[in-house]
């Protein structure tokens, strides 16, 4: 049972620079909170603010309503597994997981220490290494390793830092699966910092979304895939990433590079006092007209436009359809493509289309969409306008819900594995 | 790589080999061969002995010269093991606090260091010759262990940071969150993997001790401390017609073969490579 709490935190380097600034989070007991971000972001230095490696300049953090600002790491009594995985390369897997036990040896009888890394492997399926050095070890071993070294003892928390960054691809999923399943089963709050926004999405209860050191959204996945706050949240949270298309507002109009769009009832409202707006589209709301059934096509839009190139998946069809932008947004466009690691490339629409779609490379296509699920951002300081509170607060209210039954859960099948 | 050599590379860089093991080892040969020569032919300028005789040695170990050599032979031993371990355990601090830690004047040791060692010896020893008389560090063993360490710690300060520099910062702060204290990170995580700079280090102070001669010869007088190559200079002939040559000879194979016994012994241990597989292979 432990709850993290992070009350305004602010790391500054002597040179003034403040790679944190001003966390606040309140992490619950049992949660799965993810810090993400892009590269620096200061999300690695806030988990090792956390930990305790690095300085808190302000603010304070309380364990179980403990202040530790003060305490050293290894009075905090949390588990971290580190990027590059920092195993002791002279120990042997068994030792190198025993190790936090060790230290702690007054506590500790040798049988005990025995039972508690056999059962610490047996978790990971890392029994028929245990004897082995660390450099004989494939990635994904060296990795459980790790995970060994973390949960063997009883620890508050859990952090990660990047965990799977070194793995490959197919491994990654496999290991992510794998850490929703331990944390799930031990019900252990968990910090997990990552840069990947798919990581972020499928383990998260909570996303802490971070942006040079600020935190701008903190919700459950599902809020901030659909209620985002303003234009960062909404461009790094997706893949392929939301499509933003500069917007003049006219009336009831919406012209958009692609079209004209009425807008939404909802969106009327929020439209009001700007001439230009950035429309935030998901490319997955598109669909090609010609194989959507008829009976959709009515509450939507339709509109014709030239495909650039497309790339079929099996499953799904990108195609991307380039386009000019206004150039009154397009310094503000440009900086969120900076924030989100962009390459500044060529402004162009994504959409991602059914994959009994027919549409080729240089075809002109007529696409359809929903613009009611269109989000509009205020172009000078990205605030979503059509964010619904109540949606999100409902959002999140169920969030909690089904977080506390699943734990529920757990720990009633780990009280029956373990009979009193 | 696998880009094979020719016969013709091979046979060359064979030939390169081989000159370069001839020039090296020579006089190495020349020293067992002159060691293993009866006195009387000592100077009849052919290489190898027309009879092998151990008699040279008989002469160090029990014969005239054995009090003087089996003496310096312990003192030299003894403290050159003493100076050798001070200055890697004292290095090893000094390395890691370098390396590790920011502290002011953390360049003004480091270029010291440097300073110290290239120092030319033979300038300082008159005033210390003068300091360990009024002190009465003269002729004893903490009169030439402390020379030593000026001569070993400057090395061992350098050669160990270099070392410690390379272990991962990540090691020690995963022992810290694992719950050790700054003294068991060090102890339990960075001592064993320094191993083989610790070893490569003591290895190379304890050659810059053994081999000294100039503060052996000036800061001693009896047998109380001298080491050995300052004993070599006092063997005297059975007569004082003869050149103790022979005798000579024979001691410094002796005292050759406590540094290949260490060179061999240890030279599995200074095998870099432990690291592999700590952080990401």
């Amino acid at each position: 049972m432990s709850e993290i709490k992070l009350e305004h935190l602010v790391k500054k380097y002597g040179d003034g620079f403040a790679a944190v600034n001003d966390v606040s989070l309140d992490i619950r007991d049992g949660e799965f909170m993810i810090l993400v971000g892009p590269s620096g972001c200061g999300k690695s230095t806030l988990l090792r603010m956390v930990v305790g490696l690095e300085d808190i300049t302000s603010g304070d953090l309380h364990i179980n309503g403990e202040r530790v600002n003060d305490k050293a790491p290894r009075d905090r009594n949390l588990a971290m597994v580190f990027q590059n995985y920092a195993l002791y390369p002279h120990l042997s897997v068994y030792e190198n997981i025993a190790f936090p036990l060790r230290l702690q040896r007054s506590r500790h009888p040798e049988p005990e220490i025995d039972e508690m890394v056999r059962r610490a492997a047996g978790l990971l399926e890392l029994e028929e290494h245990l004897e082995r050095k660390p450099a004989n070890l494939s990635g994904g071993q060296r990795q459980r390793v790790a995970m060994g070294r973390a949960l063997v003892r009883d620890a508050d928390a859990f952090l990660f830092d990047e965990p799977l960054s070194n793995l490959d691809a197919k491994l990654r999923g496999q290991m992510r699966t794998e850490i929703a399943r331990i944390q799930r089963r031990l019900g252990t709050t968990t910090i997990y910092v990552t840069h990947d926004q798919t990581e972020a999405m499928t383990l998260g209860d909570r996303v802490a979304v971070l942006r040079r050191g600020i935190l701008q959204q903190c919700a459950s996945p599902r809020e901030l895939y659909e209620q985002p706050v303003n234009l960062f949240v909404a461009g790094f949270i997706g893949s392929p990433p939301m499509n933003f298309l500069p917007g003049r507002v006219e009336g009831d109009v919406l012209h958009l590079p692609i079209g004209d769009v009425p807008l939404p009832e909802a969106a009327r409202a929020a439209a009001t006092g700007h001439d230009l707006l950035i429309a935030g589209i998901r490319p997955e709301l598109f669909e090609d007209a010609s194989v959507l059934d008829r009976s959709r096509q009515a509450g939507g839009v339709l509109v014709d436009l030239d495909i650039d190139v497309t790339e079929w998946l099996g499953n799904e069809l990108y195609a991307y359809v380039p386009y000019e932008p206004d150039p009154a947004v397009r310094a503000k466009l440009d900086e969120l493509d900076r924030d989100l690691d962009g390459e500044g490339m060529r402004t162009q629409l994504v959409v991602s289309l059914d994959a009994q779609s027919r549409v080729r490379d240089g075809d002109r296509a007529r696409l359809w969409f929903d613009p009611a699920r269109m989000h509009l951002f205020d172009p000078e300081s990205g605030v979503t306008l059509t964010r619904d509170e109540e949606v999100a607060a409902r959002l999140d209210a169920e969030n909690e819900d089904l977080r506390q039954g699943s734990l529920e859960r757990a720990r009633r099948a780990a009280d029956r594995a373990v009979p009193a | 790589m696998d880009r094979q050599l020719s016969t013709r590379a091979k046979v060359g860089w064979a030939l390169g080999g081989l000159a370069i093991l001839v020039y090296a080892l020579f006089p190495v040969a020349w020293i067992v061969s002159l060691s293993l020569k009866a006195p009387s032919d000592l100077s009849n300028q052919q290489f190898l002995p027309t009879r092998f005789s151990l008699e040279n040695y008989r002469e160090i170990f029990t014969g005239n010269a054995s009090e003087l050599f089996l003496s310096a032979l312990r003192n030299s031993v003894g403290i050159c093991l003493i100076a050798t371990f001070i200055s890697v355990v004292l290095a090893m601090f000094a390395a890691y606090a370098i390396a590790r830690l920011e502290f002011p004047g953390k360049r003004l040791i480091l270029s010291t260091a440097l300073a110290v060692a290239i120092f030319p010896v033979i300038s300082i020893v008159t005033p210390l010759f003068n300091l360990w008389r009024q002190i009465g560090l003269y002729d004893t063993w903490p009169g030439l262990i402390i020379p030593y360490l000026s001569l070993t710690l400057p090395i061992s300060i350098w050669t160990l940071s270099a070392f410690f520099r390379e272990i991962p910062w990540e090691m020690e702060q995963a022992a810290q969150v694992d719950g050790a204290t700054n003294w068991q990170a060090f102890r339990k995580v960075i001592v064993p993997l320094a191993a083989p700079g610790v070893f490569t280090t003591a290895i190379i102070s304890f050659f810059i001790a053994w081999n000294d001669f100039v503060y052996g010869i000036s800061l001693t007088s009896t047998e109380r401390a001298r080491p050995v190559p300052a004993a070599l200079a006092f063997f005297t002939g059975s007569s004082q017609f003869e050149l103790p040559t022979g005798a000579i000879s024979a001691a410094a194979v002796i005292v050759t073969i406590p540094v290949v016994v260490l060179i061999l012994l240890f030279q599995r241990r200074i095998v870099a490579g432990l690291t592999n597989g700590a952080v990401k292979g």
